[in-house]
């Protein structure tokens, strides 16, 4: 399978917007959620997801917790902070805009 | 997550790198249980330790990581050599120690502002003209009517405050019996006004008190007297105390952060002028005149109408002078209006110590930097052998700035240990130095506050430190060429050329020190063995005062009280003991106009003469009906100065006093020079007088004042002092005794000065030599070691002894004599400047200059053996069968 190259900035994007719709999931189940949502076209690559969801948390959109799952291991989740809600919507604006941008020179070509 | 959380995690980086892996770890879990390939899924998240780099440089901030490794890394650096580390250490906290202490000193007398408002515009009047002998000197010294003048006529333009010298004096709460000593100063009333201050209690003066004299018997006192004498009790107003014959009522307290205007003395007490005794006196000059200048007056009109003010007062004031020579009274109104700036008070030890702590200044900073060269050489060497450490951390990626952040740190570390320690030793040595200053009974307290201004500079000089020894190290150790580094080869010689510069820096600065030194102890010990002209060992001096005045039997009959107590051999009185006081007249030989030496008088009791063991040259010691006027003993030097030579046994003087009055004396007998009132000063011509003062009707002047002198045998002089004390006050309640002391003590105040710059420039001299002795040490024995091989082979083909001996030390002699020689002319270059502060030795004299070149020859000598020693004990076959 060919890889779809995420824009800059998109992945941000997915995975606020999957937080938004059900909170407190794991890296894989990010993961896996864009997988299906997207009906297997878009892939988040561990390599990128990973660093983008601590820096997502280090900026502050998004929080995360320690949970326990079953024989002492724990596993950490993730949920939207009020600044990553702001943040959400910010960049679905963005990407609106963008894309009919991008819309309009395809267009007119 | 925040700021503080990236912080913790650089220190925590441990935990974040589990919590990242176990993150990892549940995704692999979750993805092998939702039935995804175990190998695909391990195999997407490719290098594991490269996405955890990733998401740690996401939580943590990377240059204080970076930093914090350093700091561990230089932490183990440092451990691991302990011994170098401590004395690199020791010696950077002994010389940054006393830089700080320095400065402590330093700022506090000359730097920190009064703390009172208006403090940049405030400033102290003197004038500049030839003194007693004709020497260009400053007298800031005013009498009260003159200043009266000046004030009127500079108002509006500047407000001008009298401030009388403050002293040292006797006062009682109780009863005379209960005397303590304190601290008083006159000012004006409008002082405290104009310097902004407010009372802690009560009241302070207004320009109310200024008015009349006499009338305002109110007293304020200093907080911090306040705090020492009374324990801050608020009932402290109104209480009463005995100054003089004079009786103040306390009225209130200063503020806690004003303690007078003398840098160097806490006044307690403050008085007003008007209660000073000689406020209506034109011819005493007891006071200073500061004054706060308003801010856009020009100061040279201001200054210019002080002078003539002053001018016109003097030559009014000198018109009665038919008693003095023409020429003296023309050198006395030669004196030139100043006006100096007195943001930091205004104080004799200013003016005394001055260049003294400037050159002791310098002293501690060559100290320091012979201390950063040493462990810059240290760092250089060091540095040379992580050559291979360096150049591997080159060949992995690590960035120059990485290298020089890393050694600087290490430096830093090393700075930063030494400047805690020496904080240590500047809290404790700036106190202690500053007690030393004025005479033991006596010392000089100077506020001495750790502030923001002294951690400023000790923060400046740590870095500075920091930066003179660790970046040439660290730009070395980044410019390292792995190639060369790895290989094992390294450039000869080109890299230690420095290490040889900084060696001869290091001779250069040691000698400057030890020059110096050299000249200080020479001063001092020449002061000291100066011949004083009367024995002064076993000595005791009882300074009484009788405010009543006393007649001659009764002075005679205390004499012989104390005459009494066991272990006194010989009582004598005197006005003063010699090296204290002072009293001139202008000598008129034959009715002649009075001349332009002045001449020098002591009353002394009949036996004085024998009690100082003074010996007679010619004629006769006084007897009990000997007078002055009357009769005379004189010292050689009169006689020179004023008889020409001429035996002058049976001849008169007189002595003329500055408004005319004549008193005739005849010579009785002829005594050798002795010391008057300053080791410093070239011997007077003295005149000794009889304590039977006579007034103009030839009746009997009762003296007021007057010093038991006591010779004692086989007991320390000091331990009568309280029983003496008792018993002069017992026999004849009249005598109030001011103070006991030996008259060891005042020969030893004259030379304090000169005592605490020699020992205090020797003690580092002893540092610098001994540095520079464990800097040339250690980078000797660093080159024999590098050059191991190199000597094995030498020996393996034949040389000798002497061959590798000059192989080892030629280019470090070569340093030491460049070093030498530079030191030389630096010395030479600097050595006018401490000219005023030596006496009796000639700073360009070749002994003060071979002394110190031997001192550092030998030590050179000595720290180089070890080294050679070594080299010529290498083993040829032991050595190039290891490597």
């Amino acid at each position: 399978m060919k890889k779809t190259d995420t824009m800059q900035g998109s992945l941000d994007l997915l995975v606020l917007k999957v937080l938004s719709r059900q909170p407190k999931l794991h890296g894989y189940a990010i993961m896996t959620a864009i997988k299906h949502i997207s009906g297997d076209v878009l892939n988040a690559e561990v390599g990128s997801l990973y660093p983008a969801l601590h820096r997502m948390e280090e900026t502050g959109w998004i929080r995360a917790e320690w949970a326990a799952k079953d024989a002492g291991r724990r596993t950490r989740l993730y949920q939207l902070t009020a600044a990553g809600k702001k943040q959400l919507e910010a960049e679905i604006t963005r990407w609106h805009t963008v894309s009919s941008a991008i819309n309009r020179v395809l267009q007119e070509a | 997550m925040s700021l503080w959380s990236r912080i913790i995690y650089a220190f925590r980086g441990d935990r974040l790198n589990h919590e990242i892996d176990e993150e990892f770890a549940a995704h692999i879990e979750e993805a092998i249980a939702a039935g995804n390939d175990p190998a695909e899924v391990r195999r997407s998240f490719g290098s594991q330790l490269r996405l955890r780099e990733q998401s740690r440089d996401a939580r943590i901030i990377v240059w204080l990581d970076c930093l914090r490794a350093d700091f561990v890394f230089g932490w183990r650096q440092l451990l691991k050599r302990k011994i170098t580390t401590a004395a690199a250490g020791l010696s950077l906290a002994l010389a940054i120690g006393a830089c700080t202490s320095a400065f402590r000193i330093i700022d506090a007398l000359f730097f920190r502002p009064l703390p009172v408002a208006h403090a940049d515009r405030l400033y102290v009047l003197a004038r500049q003209g030839p003194d007693d002998l004709g020497a260009l000197r400053t007298f800031d010294d005013f009498a009260y009517p003159n200043f009266a003048r000046m004030r009127a006529a500079a108002k509006g333009q500047a407000e001008l405050i009298a401030a009388s010298f403050t002293y040292r004096t006797d006062l009682t709460y109780a009863t005379d019996n209960e005397m303590e000593k304190a601290y008083v100063q006159y000012v004006s009333g409008t002082m405290f006004p104009i310097f902004g201050l407010k009372p802690t209690l009560g009241r302070l003066f207004t320009a109310d008190d200024d008015i009349i004299p006499g009338a305002n018997p109110y007293a304020v006192i200093s907080y911090n007297y306040w705090s020492r004498r009374f324990a801050k009790d608020p009932h402290v107003l109104g209480r009463t105390v005995h100054i003089g014959n004079k009786i103040f009522q306390i009225i209130g307290v200063g503020p806690k952060s004003f303690t007078g205007t003398e840098p160097g003395i806490i006044t307690d007490i403050f008085l007003p002028t008007m209660m000073n005794p000689d406020v209506t006196r034109t011819d005493l000059s007891w006071l200073r005149i500061l004054g706060v200048i308003n801010p856009d007056v020009p100061h040279e009109p201001l200054r210019a109408m002080l002078d003539a003010i002053s001018l016109n007062y003097e030559t009014e004031r000198a018109r009665g002078f038919v008693g003095m020579s023409q020429h003296n009274i023309e050198m006395s109104l030669q004196k030139k209006m100043l006006i100096k700036t007195a943001a930091t008070g205004v104080s004799r030890l200013q003016g005394d110590y001055r260049r003294a702590l400037v050159w002791l200044g310098v002293l501690v900073a060559l100290v320091l930097l012979i201390a950063c060269a040493n462990v810059a050489n240290l760092m250089t060497a060091q540095a040379a052998s992580r050559a291979r450490e360096m150049a591997l951390r080159v060949s992995i990626g690590a960035g120059r700035s990485r290298l020089v952040q890393l050694v600087l740190v290490e430096s830093a570390m090393l700075a930063l240990f030494s400047a805690a320690l020496g904080a240590i030793f500047a809290w404790w040595a700036a106190p202690f130095v500053v007690s030393r200053i004025n005479p033991p009974d006596n010392p000089a307290h100077l506020i001495l506050p750790a502030d923001w201004r002294v951690l400023a500079f000790g923060s400046l000089l740590t870095l500075a430190v920091t930066l003179l020894f660790g970046l040439a190290p660290a730009l070395r150790a980044s410019a390292i060429q792995p190639v060369t580094a790895l290989k094992g080869g390294e450039e000869p010689h080109s890299k230690h050329r420095s290490m040889y510069t900084l060696i001869a820096a290091q001779v250069a600065f040691c000698f400057v020190v030890l020059f110096f030194a050299g000249l200080f102890v020479a001063t001092f010990r020449h002061l000291s063995s100066q011949s004083l002209g009367f024995d002064a060992k076993d000595l005791i001096l009882i300074e009484t005062t009788t405010p009543h005045g006393q007649p001659p039997e009764s002075w005679s009959q205390m004499a012989d009280t104390l005459r009494a107590v066991p272990g006194v051999k010989d009582v004598a009185i005197a006005g003063w003991p010699l090296l204290s006081g002072g009293w001139t007249g202008s000598i008129s030989v034959n009715a002649a106009p009075p001349t332009d030496n002045w001449g020098y008088f002591l009353s002394i009791s009949p036996g004085w003469l024998n009690t100082m063991k003074m010996r007679l040259i010619e004629g006769r010691d006084f007897n009990s009906t000997d007078s002055f006027p009357g009769q005379a003993i004189v010292s050689q030097t009169f006689v020179k100065t004023f008889f020409n030579g001429i035996d002058p046994i049976g001849r008169t003087f007189e002595k003329v006093n500055p408004f005319g009055s004549r008193q005739l004396c005849r010579v009785i007998g002829i005594i050798p020079d002795a010391t008057y009132s300053s080791l410093h000063e070239p011997i007077l011509p003295v005149v000794y007088v009889p304590i039977r003062h006579l007034d103009e009707h030839g009746a009997i002047n009762p003296a007021d004042g007057g010093t038991f002198l006591l010779r004692t045998f086989g007991i320390n002089p000091l331990s009568l002092a309280t029983t003496l004390r008792r018993l002069v006050t017992k026999t004849n309640p009249a005598y109030r005794v001011n103070n006991v002391q030996t008259q060891q003590e005042l020969v030893d105040n004259q030379s304090i000065r000169e005592r605490l710059l020699a020992s205090i420039a020797l003690f580092f001299a002893a540092v610098a030599l001994l540095l520079a002795a464990i800097g040339l040490y250690g980078v000797l024995n660093y080159s024999v070691l590098r050059r191991e091989r190199e000597i094995g082979i030498r020996i393996a083909v034949g040389a000798r002894i002497g061959n590798i001996a000059r192989l080892v030390a030629q280019q470090i002699f070569v340093s030491v004599f460049i070093g030498a020689a530079a030191g030389t002319a630096l010395g030479m270059a600097s050595v006018r400047y401490v000219q005023t502060l030596l006496f009796g030795v000639k700073g360009t004299a070749p002994s003060m200059l071979i002394a110190p070149a031997l001192v550092l020859l030998s030590a050179a000598l000595l720290a180089a053996l070890p080294a050679v020693v070594r080299a010529a004990r290498i083993d040829p076959s032991v050595m190039l069968r290891a490597d």
